[in-house]
């Protein structure tokens, strides 16, 4: 079996045409799905026994707290990519993904509190998830401090991947001791969000809802990434060729 | 020519030995942290209540903060004297594996900074009210912790070293990481005041050392690679 097409897409002008013949087709279907998955979330799917209509922001809630922590998945396995066989187009789709990720945790965070507020009468309670997601936020942060406080690219794109992958072997870590954490402190009031079956009828839209996140994700990421390229290739032949 | 080379741990301990005479020549900045540490915790009393039987409630947790902030405050310059002047450099060339002379240096950082804060506790902690039945758990679980936090703050401190302004970066690169020590480590000290046995957290605390120790070298050893290569 040929790799070519493989090591061909490390190469910066065949991935900067190919993310941008995807960049359409992502936009579109994510449009699409989150309308769709909206629609159905918020009209069609039965309210809630116990919080009436307004468990229904865990269609935004849920699927962003997902994304955050598989946009850091993603981002740390490009960083090790780019640290082990020195791509730079590694480097930079990690690079792209974490001003992404860092939204998606913001959006988890916003939407969490906002949710909190009627549900549990603060708009802050320090339960598990919303802690490991506020530390998510400061390790996306950091990354991209990091990445920022250096004026050579290269020596950003090394330094921060190491952080990433410090950062996703702690990822658990942190995860599993704020649990801990939580179980010893908070009452259990909370675990009405851990009900152990939930409605099919409100299932669907919520998949519906993170299919559309992914291929947001997709999208977002195809046009950072064209971005970074420009960015990055800005003295390089092939481009003033293309425009 | 065929080079006899030094043997690693022959090496390792030159490195170490190397930093502690030069902190016992200016063993005025050795005395910052602890001073820090001492003052830091002198605040809480004020800022909220001087009834130690309220302090006590929260006592583990700030001589806990108090600590993670006070050993981030030297971890900033641990390698940038020796980047600067090129040392770094010669352990690079020197053939010798990098990941144990950089650990030997943080060993050193933390004889110079952590150990102090470890002995220290059982005072500081007395003064917020814990009881001395506490000062084996505060003192194992700190033991633990600031030899971790030390290793994790090398990986920092290797990443920040070409960086203007690194300080206040390497504080937030590695507080973060630090959280789940600070969960443990004070969660031991309330469990022991409670009177239930603090060995789960204290056991998951010598577990995350020992992952810090096995894979921390080689992280801060690629962070320094790059730092010294350009």
């Amino acid at each position: 079996m040929s790799w070519t097409w493989f090591h061909k897409l490390a190469s910066p002008p065949h991935a900067y045409r190919i993310l941008g013949s995807m960049a359409p087709w992502f936009g579109w279907a994510s449009l699409a799905l989150i309308l769709l998955a909206t629609w159905w979330g918020l009209v069609k799917a039965p309210a809630d026994y116990q919080q009436g209509d307004g468990f229904r922001i865990l269609y935004v809630h849920a699927p962003s707290a997902w994304m955050s922590m598989f946009t850091y998945v993603v981002m740390a396995v490009a960083a090790g990519v780019g640290l082990v066989w020195r791509i730079k187009l590694a480097h930079a789709a990690a690079a792209a993904c974490a001003p992404i990720g860092a939204s998606f945790t913001f959006l988890a965070l916003a939407t969490g509190s906002i949710w909190g507020k009627p549900m549990w009468g603060t708009w802050w309670v320090w339960d598990a998830r919303l802690t490991s997601e506020l530390l998510l936020l400061f390790l996306y942060l950091g990354y991209m401090a990091l990445r920022a406080s250096f004026d050579d690219p290269q020596r950003a794109d090394r330094a921060s991947a190491v952080l990433a992958l410090v950062g996703v072997i702690n990822v658990p870590i942190i995860h599993y001791s704020v649990n801990w954490w939580s179980t010893l402190h908070q009452p259990a009031s909370v675990t009405k969000f851990d009900k152990p079956s939930i409605d099919l009828a409100m299932l669907i839209p919520l998949f519906l809802m993170i299919a559309g996140f992914q291929l947001y994700f997709g999208w977002a990421v195809s046009r950072r990434l064209r971005g970074e390229i420009l960015r990055r290739e800005r003295n390089a032949n092939w481009l003033k060729e293309a425009t | 020519m065929t080079a006899v080379r030094t043997p690693t741990l022959a090496a390792a301990k030159l490195v170490f030995q190397r930093d502690m005479t030069l902190a016992w020549r200016r063993w005025d900045e050795v005395a910052q942290p602890l001073m820090f540490y001492v003052v830091v915790t002198t605040m809480f009393p004020l800022a909220t209540t001087p009834d130690l039987s309220a302090l006590r409630e929260i006592g583990g947790g700030v001589v806990w903060v108090a600590a993670l902030l006070a050993s981030l405050l030297a971890l900033e310059a641990l390698f940038r004297a020796d980047v600067e002047d090129g040392t770094t450099e010669q352990w690079v060339l020197s053939g010798q594996p990098l990941g144990y002379l950089l650990l030997a240096k943080v060993a050193a950082h933390w004889v110079l900074t952590g150990l102090p804060l470890v002995i220290m506790s059982p005072i500081v902690g007395t003064g917020l009210g814990l009881p001395t039945s506490v000062w084996g758990v505060l003192m194992a679980s700190l033991l633990l912790g600031t030899g971790t936090l030390s290793i994790l703050g090398g990986i920092g401190a290797a990443l920040t070293v070409g960086v203007r302004r690194g300080s206040v970066l390497l504080s937030l690169l590695v507080l973060p990481l630090a959280m789940p020590l600070l969960i443990f480590g004070s969660r031991a000290v309330s469990m022991q005041m409670d009177g239930d046995s603090p060995a789960g957290p204290l056991q998951l605390l010598a577990a995350i050392f020992f992952m810090a120790l096995s894979l921390g070298p080689i992280a801060m050893s690629a962070a320094i690679r790059i730092s010294v290569e350009n």
